[in-house]
């Protein structure tokens, strides 16, 4: 069972029921749950969208595309039905923070989903969790039954003339169903091969009808702003970066976790105060700041604020906020190779520079890693990356490149220090072909 | 809707299915969702399931299989009862999780994807699982393992071979 964590430093507004019981209705009631909701049916869909662009809340996918405006682009009339996706797909290796969220707070979800619905005149909405969390489907299953039971879903919601359906679903494994069009053809009962866009979900989405998807994270944040207000909530973030985000810190770190910080929050104080410093004293090598594949970050380069703009300046990506934090006795060429191999495994195979790049990627450093590569390789390596940015159809393609990238970049001596048959310096008896099928 | 009368599968999932259906305003959005229960039900996705399912959705059999084809967590050949899925990606491997992945297959003398001969065990290296930050971490069927020593480890094991272990379906 995930640790719960906490340190001084975090602001708890979206995991202030945490640890709390908040997974029986009762309970969520008593600590405020279902009162957004209320005061959402009360001052109707434009006063929630100017709140939520009030709050700067920006996608907690990865994205970062504010939210209140994605809202405000679905259509007001509309002939098809419009829906509501929330996307709990959390694949991005290194990220666990929804996880949290579906263990200890599902009614937020809940909650967050439906004051969605209301903004945008949706009458059904839909809680996507990759397969591999039944244990959260069923958490996710029981609160919604509780919350039909208690009459806050279906027919007219707190008497309010509103009809609103819930219903959770579950994938079967595949990281590529959390792009957002993928996982629409996924809930379709299809293979989950993404859509072109534009146009954007919001436009032409789930069924063919507009539909608002956000991650788990960001619907779980919107009862919590309508409650403090958008703009008090928007003044807890950095600028242009409203609230707050969960971080999930992993790797070498004394105390792992996954933590509250308000966006901006300083990189280097994350890692050393919050999360207690690099394990057993040992000295830092890199970061990997939000996920798989955001791009590495070198010790002299993480003093910078936490939010999408600040690491999009810093050369990298806020993304999932999954916090990698490696020290020095790690291979970086075979941490590059575990990190594409994982690309390679999950690429759907529809569109050729991915396919065959993520294949060619892994090979390539497959092949260095074991001392079979010459010091033109590390440049055709890094070249076959750059050549597969933005040519790809979602950013799978991206998210497989630009790690990669970084990786050359940033530790190219010790990518030199494998070649001419001389194989890894750090684990020279390691073999580890990937078994993954 | 009645449950159908010459369903393959147990009555809990044959109803499960009946209402699943309902839930969609296309029935085909229960497809994914199926196939899984389905594999829980019977331990993998046989011909009858891909046929009974297809049926129950107004698709051709050949539609069902290649929705099966790509998601990674379904299968045609029977796993272990308690399938073991060891997860490697990089907040694992940070900690060890190749050591407990190497652990595993020594302790049930298995590899990738293989049963042992009772077919009480299966064994899986998987990607990213959603426990990063309580790593190392598998999964046994369902449930969630973190934290992972190979002591712990063998704990698990032997809690599941003397029918102790947990079982969420
Ligand atoms: N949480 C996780 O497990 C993972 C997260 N990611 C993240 O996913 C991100 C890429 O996701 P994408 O959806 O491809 O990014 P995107 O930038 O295309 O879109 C972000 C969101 O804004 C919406 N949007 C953008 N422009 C719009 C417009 N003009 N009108 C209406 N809506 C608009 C999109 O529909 C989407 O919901 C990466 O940054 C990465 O960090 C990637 C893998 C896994
Ligand atoms: C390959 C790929 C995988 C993705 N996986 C996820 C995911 O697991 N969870 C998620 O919320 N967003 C994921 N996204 C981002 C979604 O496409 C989309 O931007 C997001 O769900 C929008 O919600 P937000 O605006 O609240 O962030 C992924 C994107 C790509 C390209
Ligand atoms: S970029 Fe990769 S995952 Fe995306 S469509 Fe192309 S092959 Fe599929
Ligand atoms: S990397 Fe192992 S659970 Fe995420």
């Amino acid at each position: 069972m995930p640790r719960l964590v906490s340190h001084p430093d975090e602001v708890k507004i979206i995991s202030r029921r945490f640890g709390q019981g908040a997974t029986d209705i009762d309970k969520y009631i008593e600590l405020d749950g279902y009162k957004a909701v209320r005061m959402a049916i009360e001052k109707g869909p434009e006063w929630i969208i100017n709140e939520m662009k009030a709050s700067g809340l920006r996608g907690r996918g990865g994205a970062g595309f504010p939210t209140g405006l994605k809202w405000s682009f679905v259509p007001k009339q509309s002939d098809r039905a419009k829906y509501v996706l929330v996307n709990g797909d959390e694949s991005e290796p290194a990220t666990c923070k929804d996880h949290v969220i579906f263990l200890h707070d599902p009614h937020a979800v809940i909650e967050g989903t439906m004051i969605a619905a209301l903004a945008i005149g949706a009458k059904m909405g839909f809680i996507y969790l990759r397969g591999e969390y039944r244990y959260l489907l069923k958490i996710m299953e029981k609160a919604v039954a509780d919350a039909y039971a208690k009459g806050f879903l279906g027919k007219n919601i707190f008497g309010s003339g509103i009809d609103l359906e819930i219903v959770t679903q579950t994938g079967a494994g595949a990281y590529e169903v959390g792009e957002e069009s993928a996982l629409m053809e996924s809930l379709e009962g299809k293979r989950g091969v993404p859509r072109i866009k534009p146009p954007f979900p919001a436009v032409v989405g789930l069924y063919g009808g507009p539909t608002v998807i956000n991650n788990a994270e960001t619907i779980a944040s919107v009862p919590h702003i309508l409650l403090m207000g958008g703009e008090p909530y928007a003044k807890v973030g950095s600028e242009r970066n409203g609230g707050t985000r969960l971080f999930g810190i992993s790797g070498h770190v004394e105390r792992p976790g996954v933590y509250e910080l308000p966006m901006g929050y300083n990189l280097k104080k994350a890692i050393y105060e919050v999360a207690g410093g690099v394990k057993d004293g040992k000295a830092l090598k890199a970061v990997v700041p939000g996920g798989s594949s955001t791009p590495v970050l070198l010790p002299d380069e993480i003093d910078v604020g936490l939010d999408f703009d600040q690491m999009g300046k810093a050369g990298t990506m806020l993304g999932s906020g999954g916090i990698v934090v490696i020290d020095e006795s790690v291979c970086m060429v075979e941490f590059a190779l575990r990190t594409i191999k994982f690309y390679q495994h999950e690429s759907c195979g529809w569109c050729i520079p991915c396919r065959e790049g993520t294949d060619w990627l892994k090979k390539s450093i497959t092949r260095l890693h074991a001392g079979g590569a010459e010091a033109k390789d590390i440049d055709n390596i890094r070249y076959l990356a750059e050549n597969m940015l933005g040519r790809t159809f979602c950013p799978l393609g991206d998210a497989a490149a630009m790690p990669t990238i970084a990786f050359v970049k940033k530790f190219r001596k010790e990518f030199e220090d494998h070649l001419n048959g001389k194989g890894c310096p750090y684990h020279p008896s390691i073999d580890r072909e990937p078994a993954l099928v | 809707m009645a449950t159908e009368k010459t369903t393959i599968f147990s009555t809990e999932t044959a109803a499960r299915f009946d209402r699943l259906v309902t839930l969609y305003p296309v029935k085909r959005s229960a497809l994914v969702p199926m196939l899984l229960y389905a594999q829980d039900d019977l331990g993998y996705i046989t011909p009858g399931a891909v046929a009974e399912i297809a049926q129950r959705l107004d698709l051709r059999e050949n539609d069902v299989e290649s929705v099966l084809s790509y998601y990674s967590m379904l299968r045609t050949k029977p796993a272990g009862k308690y399938n073991l899925q060891v997860c490697t990606n990089i907040s694992c491997m940070l900690r060890d999780g190749y050591g407990i992945y190497e652990h595993c297959k020594k302790r049930l003398g298995i590899g990738h994807k293989e049963v042992t001969a009772d077919g009480l065990f299966s064994l899986e290296e998987v990607e990213c699982i959603g426990a990063c930050s309580w790593a190392p971490a598998m999964q046994v069927n369902y449930d969630f393992y973190d934290e992972l020593t190979p002591e712990k480890v063998d704990v698990i094991i032997e809690d599941y071979k003397a029918g102790r272990g947990k079982e969420t379906v």
